[in-house]
């Protein structure tokens, strides 16, 4: 479904991405692993076409997303769901507001059936009766629960999710979790997670890559990355520093 | 001593970039402006929030300043016995130049500072993304209102700051030292044109877009947190401040 080929990028003379490839299959839920400062996120958000590689391809059922422009780009994007660490919920509108907004601006559906949809996914990720709120005036679990339901009301064939738990305690990391699994089962996206919760990831992956140096060290199922030869694949997954040089 | 050339030759690449990336982000603006569905509701609230909200500021500065215009000019032309001028004077100063550029000035200020602001606030917080990631153009939802806002809101100002501060004349001139009312008001229909009136319009809707491009692309291109923020948010003050009095040359070369 998603084939990224050769990807590199560089910032301000800094090489982040090394020639990175690798094969997302259709509702798998495919996860990247890799140390602070590696290039998930803009391995991400590369996916989507909003950084352009210096080099190298993203295909999504045969569009180069690194190719197109323009309405062909917005086009592709319609595929896709993105779920942004902060939430990137719009902080002038309440909650509701927000879950409604692609309703408003991208379908034809009238006031009342978009309320009733809105409320409903609001409902889905247990936040009814939440809407009315301001982001600024609820948690960041919350926010992440708002930003997934504004998320899943464009009901996308592939969600992208960065970081989804950074900030979170277990709880809700574990609900979180849930949440992607639940809503893959229930809209059968398919899904790409950029994470640093380790084990915890495993445990709703199908198949992990880890990033590291700008390549993908390697990719796998959670089993066989969590007894990967690669000393740095273990030495990631173990939680283990190569010393205070390293730090 | 190639460094030093090095140096010179990246600083004149920079600006030739930040150039190209302006034009290109004016034109992308101009684009989605004349591109259907025009966001009506946001062009509103702009104008609210650009035009509406910036009236009392208006008011109170052309007040004032008419009233020192009143009062300096007075002095100046007493010297020559010629107090009857007083009225067109200060209109023409107004309309010409005065009403068009501190209006100007002011909006930048109060509205300029706070669209940087926002938009800046937006781009870190990645809701700026999360619109494209919507297949939603920024320009069409931020760009584009404030555009329009500027064009409709910076000439309506200036003719504010105009009448008011002609009136802040009259007010020293006439009431407090005693011309009389329809020597202030005929020299004024006697020497102001609608050509006068017209080149004032002009250059508010040209510093409308002068303060939209550098506070919008300011705003759109901040990064690095809360610290580029607050520099975007002075950058874009500071250079539509400066490019209002360098343009208001140049077309001032150009009306007179």
């Amino acid at each position: 479904m998603i084939d990224v080929v050769g990807l590199h990028k560089s910032f301000n003379g800094q090489e982040v991405l090394k020639g990175v490839g690798f094969r997302v299959e259709k509702g798998e839920v495919f996860t990247v692993i890799g140390g602070s400062g590696q290039g998930k996120s803009v391995l991400l958000k590369h996916l989507l076409g909003l950084i352009k590689p210096d080099k190298g391809h993203v295909y999504v059922d045969g569009t180069d997303i690194a190719a197109v422009t323009g309405e062909e780009l917005y086009k592709a994007r319609d595929r896709f769901g993105y779920l942004f660490q902060g939430g990137a919920l719009f902080d002038s509108m309440t909650i509701f507001d927000n879950v409604a907004f692609p309703l408003q601006e991208k379908t034809k559906m009238k006031a009342a059936e978009i309320k009733d949809r809105a409320e409903a996914e609001l409902a889905k990720v247990g936040l009814s009766g939440m809407g009315h709120k301001f982001p600024a005036e609820v948690s960041g679990g919350m926010k992440k629960r708002a930003a997934f339901a504004r998320v899943l009301v464009m009901n996308p064939e592939i969600v992208l999710f960065d970081e989804p738990t950074t900030g979170l305690d277990p709880v809700l990391v574990d609900s979180v979790h849930r949440l992607i699994v639940w809503g893959r089962e229930n809209y059968g996206y398919t899904a790409v997670v950029v994470s640093h919760e380790i084990p915890e990831i495993f445990d709703i992956s199908d198949r992990v890559g880890m990033l590291d140096g700008g390549v993908m060290l390697q990719v796998g199922t959670p089993g066989e990355i969590k007894g990967s030869d690669n000393p740095r694949v273990r030495r990631f997954v173990r939680g283990e520093s190569e010393g205070a040089a390293q730090f | 001593m190639l460094s030093i050339f090095q140096r010179m030759g990246r600083a004149v690449l920079d600006a030739l970039r930040g150039m190209g990336r302006m034009g290109t982000f004016f034109a992308t603006s101009l684009y989605w402006t004349v591109k259907p569905p025009l966001k009506f509701g946001r062009v509103l609230r702009q104008i609210s929030f650009i035009g509406s909200k910036s009236i009392p500021l208006i008011v109170l500065t052309g007040g004032f300043t008419g009233m020192i215009l009143g009062l300096q000019v007075y002095y100046t032309l007493r010297k020559f016995g010629a107090e009857a001028y007083l009225g067109p004077a200060v209109a023409l100063s107004l309309i010409r130049e005065l009403g068009p550029v501190l209006s100007a000035l002011m909006i930048t200020g109060r509205a300029g500072s706070a669209i940087a602001a926002e938009i800046g606030i937006m781009r870190i917080s990645e809701q700026v993304d999360a619109l494209e990631s919507m297949s939603l153009s920024p320009f069409r939802y931020l760009m584009t209102p404030n555009l329009i806002a500027s064009l409709f809101s910076f000439p309506l100002l200036g003719a504010i700051f105009n009448v008011v501060g002609i009136y802040g004349g009259y007010i020293v001139g006439v009431r407090l030292l005693g011309l009389s009312s329809g020597t202030y008001f005929s020299g004024i229909q006697d020497f102001v044109e609608m050509g006068d009136v017209t080149d004032s319009l002009i250059k508010s809707a040209c510093f409308g877009i002068i303060v939209f491009l550098v506070c919008c692309y300011q705003g759109y291109y901040t990064r690095h947190g809360a610290e580029g923020v607050s520099r975007a948010t002075t950058t874009a003050v500071v250079m539509a401040s400066t490019l209002i009095l360098v343009w208001d040359y140049f077309l001032n070369s150009v009306m007179i």
